[in-house]
């Protein structure tokens, strides 16, 4: 067994996403639609989505969302869920028979919070408990696999195209504030529900459109921080990234995003003194953490929606907004799709980042 | 004794019908292999001279010479061979210890050969270096983990300070070559083509001559065991220290200097008597322990107000990358190791051919290293010993260095054949030699040109295999072995250097 | 004018200037030819001078007011134009050696290979540069213009 013995997924995509920064929830019915636009952006080979808000009763308590392979794996799993977490509610997440959706994997959700006395002994934060103990499923436990694992919101994700997957976990019934959605043209699969998009960690959920030539090196330097890529593809290593540099390092997102995008040496030599001693050190300390190669992706968080192009723009990314709304699409039909006269819509440049903020209570 | 039973190991031949005996050749061979008879009007040969260094062959007009190996061979033997003769002939006439110069010449695995690169298809566009951004610059010297950067009336404020470091326009350097093992016009081309390219060159143990402080914020100054030229407005000049433990060509002895290279220059940079021969003691006997390199790095960081990046030369040895670990947690910025290929201007024939280990495998098991133990970041990897070409340089940086030292093909790019007879200070190429009638046909202009050429040819082409792989930038390469697979080699190979097999 | 400088810190004393001269003023312009076969040889009209370690290549300095051609009686010895290089008729030189007397170089050889006449730099007329100096391994020589 070699060393590293990974082997990289590779595909192409499309994604949209949109954000109401009143905190104003709304159904499932017009992401799944947009996503919808741009079915052949997809393969059928995943479909996926992030959405934050759905969870009011249970907004101080960790969603952990589960594919279980079989019961027996279950119940192995879940004694370990058990020692370390108090599980306050469980159940299947529930789901409609779709006819683009083979057979699925025992689904579970888990609203749970750390078990005080495991939580001290481990002398870790909560959050980082929480992770470590996400990892600790992933890699150990043969045939389950934490797909979400964040407060007040959830991933979900299937194999088939992103319409199917919607329909499939009735997101019809779920309101939230922000959604992200993911369909997947992967050029190898294993056909894998943890596989689609999005990837999360915590409260991070992103999608991806795009390949990251630096993954060998974002990989290494993760690992390096005690993160371990379980589902061999690169947007699994970028939501680390994100969960390492905004959480962990404390970075301001635009700080985040000149390290995970940062400007040409040919502009930092330009820049005012501050500005070039500020990209400089950036580039020089964050360069494993810097992401190559095309993408275009959206980050979830609780309170932000941060859609990212690569250095070279790659990769396709429109932005829109209406009101306290804020859409971004691989492309501007699936933003009109749902939204037809926006009040701006504009092609983001390279590295440089589209935020939305939370700025009201989520109702 | 009178009479050696070691076979010349060239064959010079002459075309008569193309000699027009200009007496060229006598001029240039060093080791008076050519003889003109002027009552004969004839040049003659004595190949038991030649040393296969191929200076009259190049300067010949006519091309009226061919040197070749000596077809004359002892009964074939896979044991004894003649090789292994001629050693034995040489020890028994003199006594010595065999010397040689120049890197490992014996057929050791060259893991460079069996590593392939990859290259972007369909899924990830190929960037195109001649029509788009492709960066190479490069910083070495400790990092901190984290950067602590805030937000401050809309602006990012960078708050942290970093360690001091150098900027390099590619990962390459000049690697330590010694004032003293070559020429001061050798040294001169280095060190102005260092400055003029954006990249560093190494002094070596050899200190810096008075006519070299104008290249000083180009060059990188060592402190070995022997201290030679260490002094204070050395270390200031610098633009980092870089102490020297140990060689690739030699690991456990220190450097070498033969007498005869001992010139009245060398002399005065080294501070040490003309003609004396320059051995520096094996360890610094201020270091027996890592505890003690600690205070040294701490004791020149001090003298330099840290201002300056201190480096750690070792040799690749078995655990290099225990050693390793506890010179960054010494102190040390960056970490130099010099594989079982790095060459010397002297060596004893025995120690260089048998003593460490190759670099690919050192850089692997290192990166490896730190990074397990998380401290990865507090100091950059420079790699060294035997880098041919810009594929070398790519590979070695997908494994792990930062940045490489290149020595012999710098010197190979000013014009060394690589013949190894360094230690003679009788270089007929000018390079590494004092003898004032030598050292003169090293054009330190041409030299330069020289270097510079190899350098941006170089560069093209760690572009274009950079842009192949879809990245445009020199740190998405470093560490990224994914973009590296192994042909024809074991599976223990492939686990030390964290490679995939090709085809998988 | 131009002329041929010499760089005595980078001269290899290889010779190899003298060589090509010789070659430059041949009949067949062939080296092996040049030197194993044709008569007479022209003689070099470049000089490598040598004492110890220093050597450089020596050759008509093409002086402003040239001494040779004042002593030449014949006018064999003659400036081509108000600016142009020193130069020197064979058909019109009784071989007296004025010029090589008054020469404050030694930069004019004496030729008796067929008689005497003889023997200096033409900075090879009709050439881009001379020679000696688009042969000098070292770039050892240079042609330019110092005023």
């Amino acid at each position: 067994m070699a060393y590293d013995s990974w082997e990289k997924h590779i595909s192409g995509c499309g994604l949209s996403a949109y954000m109401d920064e009143s905190g104003k929830r709304s159904t499932g019915d017009d992401i799944i639609q947009s996503i919808a636009l741009l079915h052949d952006r997809s393969n059928g080979l995943g479909g996926g989505f992030a959405a934050y808000g759905i969870y009011p009763e249970f907004a101080d308590k960790y969603a952990l969302q589960l594919f279980y392979d079989n019961n027996t794996v279950q119940s192995a799993c879940e004694e370990l869920i058990h020692r370390n977490f108090d599980i306050v509610e469980s159940g299947p997440i529930p789901t409609r028979k779709v006819f683009g959706i083979g057979p699925s994997p025992v689904i579970w959700r888990y609203f749970v919070s750390p078990k005080e006395s495991a939580l001290d002994m481990s002398d870790l934060s909560e959050e980082d408990f929480v992770v470590q103990h996400v990892m600790e499923i992933n890699r150990t436990v043969k045939g389950a696999f934490v797909f979400s694992s964040g407060k007040n919101m959830g991933a979900f994700k299937a194999v088939g195209f992103p319409e199917d997957v919607g329909d499939f976990y009735r997101l019809d019934e779920y309101k939230a504030y922000m959604w992200v959605a993911h369909g997947r043209f992967p050029t190898n699969t294993p056909g894998w529900w943890g596989g689609a998009h999005p990837f999360t960690i915590l409260d991070w959920a992103i999608v991806h459109n795009g390949e990251i030539s630096s993954y060998g090196i974002n990989k290494r330097y993760v690992e390096m921080y005690g993160y371990h890529c379980t589902m061999m593809t690169d947007t699994e290593v970028m939501a680390y990234l994100f969960d390492l540099l905004l959480r962990k390092h404390d970075l301001p997102v635009e700080a985040a995003c000149a390290v995970l995008a940062p400007p040409f040496w040919e502009l930092i030599n330009h820049m005012p003194e501050a500005e070039k001693a500020l990209y400089t050190t950036i580039r020089s300390v964050y360069g494993s953490a810097m992401a190559n190669g095309p993408f275009a992706i959206v980050l979830g968080s609780r309170d932000m929606m941060l859609a990212l192009n690569d250095r070279v723009k790659l990769r396709p990314l429109v932005a829109a907004r209406k009101g306290d709304v804020i859409y971004v699409s691989s492309e501007e039909s699936g933003i009109r799709e749902i939204c037809p006269n926006p009040e701006s819509v504009w092609m983001p440049k390279t590295g440089e980042p589209v935020i939305a903020r939370l700025k009201g209570e989520p109702s | 004794m009178r009479f050696s039973y070691a076979l010349p190991e060239f064959l010079v031949e002459r075309d008569l019908e193309r000699c027009i005996r200009c007496k060229v050749c006598v001029r240039q061979c060093a080791f008076e292999a050519h003889c003109y008879d002027e009552e004969t009007d004839t040049v003659s040969v004595d190949s038991s001279k030649c040393v296969g260094c191929l200076r009259c062959v190049t300067m010949c007009p006519t091309s009226a010479l061919i040197v070749r190996q000596n077809p004359t061979s002892f009964k074939e033997n896979a044991s004894w061979t003649g090789r292994a003769i001629k050693d034995i002939f040489k020890q028994a006439e003199t006594g010595g210890v065999l010397l040689t110069g120049m890197g490992n010449d014996r057929p050791y695995p060259i893991y460079w050969d069996h590593i392939l690169l990859n290259a972007s298809q369909v899924t990830n566009p190929s960037i195109d270096p001649l029509r788009e951004p492709m960066e190479l610059k490069t910083y070495l010297g400790s990092k901190p983990d984290r950067l602590d950067i805030k937000k401050e009336n809309g602006k990012l404020t960078l708050k942290t300070r970093l360690a001091p470091q150098l900027e390099l326009r590619m990962p390459v350097m000049f690697s330590a070559l010694s004032y003293g093992a070559i020429s001061l016009n050798a040294s001169k081309a280095l060190a102005s083509a260092a400055k003029e390219f954006g990249t560093y060159c190494n002094t070596g143990e050899g200190g810096l001559h008075r006519d070299l402080f104008q290249y000083a914020d180009r060059t990188i100054v060592q402190c070995a065991s022997g201290r030679f030229g260490v002094y204070r407005d050395y270390l200031q000049a610098g633009a980092a220290i870089e102490i020297k433990i140990g060689q690739g060509a030699k690991p456990g002895i220190g450097g070498h200097l033969p007498g005869e290279k001992v010139s009245e220059e060398v002399s005065k940079t080294r501070m040490i008597p003309v003609g004396t021969d320059a051995l520096s003691p094996a360890p610094h006997h201020d270091i027996y322990s890592i505890e003690d390199l600690r205070q040294l790095i701490y004791a020149l960081k001090e003298a330099t107000r840290y201002e300056k990046p201190v480096s750690v030369k070792i040799a690749a040895v078995h655990n290099a990358a225990a050693i390793a670990s506890g010179m960054v947690r010494a102190g040390a910025d960056i970490i130099a190791l010099d594989g079982l290929r790095g060459s010397t201007g002297a060596a004893p024939t025995r120690i260089r051919n048998n003593v460490g280990i190759p670099i690919e495998l050192a850089i692997a098991s290192v990166d490896r290293r730190l990074r397990e133990e998380g401290i990865r970041q507090r100091a950059s990897l420079v790699a060294a010993g035997g880098f041919r070409n810009s594929a070398d340089v790519v590979k070695a940086i997908a494994l792990g260095a930062d940045a490489v030292y290149i020595g012999t093909s710098a010197l190979v790019a000013m014009g060394c054949h690589v013949c190894q007879i360094c230690y003679t200070g009788k270089c007929n190429w000018g390079i590494a030699t004092q003898d004032p009638y030598l050292e003169k046909r090293l054009n330190p202009e041409i030299a330069k040109e020289r270097l510079l050429n190899l350098l941006r040819a170089w560069e093209h082409e760690i572009k274009e295999m950079l842009g192949g792989m879809g990245i445009n930038a020199i740190e998405s390469l470093r560490g990224n072995r994914l973009h590296l697979r192994g042909v024809g080699l074991s599976d223990t190979d492939l686990d030390i250097l964290g490679i995939l097999p090709a085809g998988r | 004018m131009k002329r041929v400088y010499a760089k005595e810190e980078i001269c290899a004393g290889c010779r190899l200037c003298e060589v090509w001269c010789v070659v430059a003023h041949s009949k067949s312009g062939d080296i092996v030819k040049a030197f194993n076969s044709e008569f007479p040889r022209p003689l070099p009209r470049v000089m490598v001078e040598e004492a110890g370690p220093f050597s450089f290549a020596l050759q008509c300095r093409h002086c402003m007011e040239p001494p040779c051609i004042e002593a030449c009686m014949t006018g064999a010895m003659f400036r081509d134009g108000a600016e142009g290089p020193v130069l020197h008729d064979p058909e019109q030189c009784v071989g007296c050696w004025m010029c090589v007397m008054v020469c404050p170089y030694g930069a004019i050889a004496r030729d008796v290979t067929i008689k005497k006449i003889a023997s200096k730099c033409d900075l090879c007329q009709g050439e881009e540069e001379p020679s000696c100096v688009a042969h000098c391994p070292n770039e050892a020589l240079v042609f330019e213009d110092r005023g």
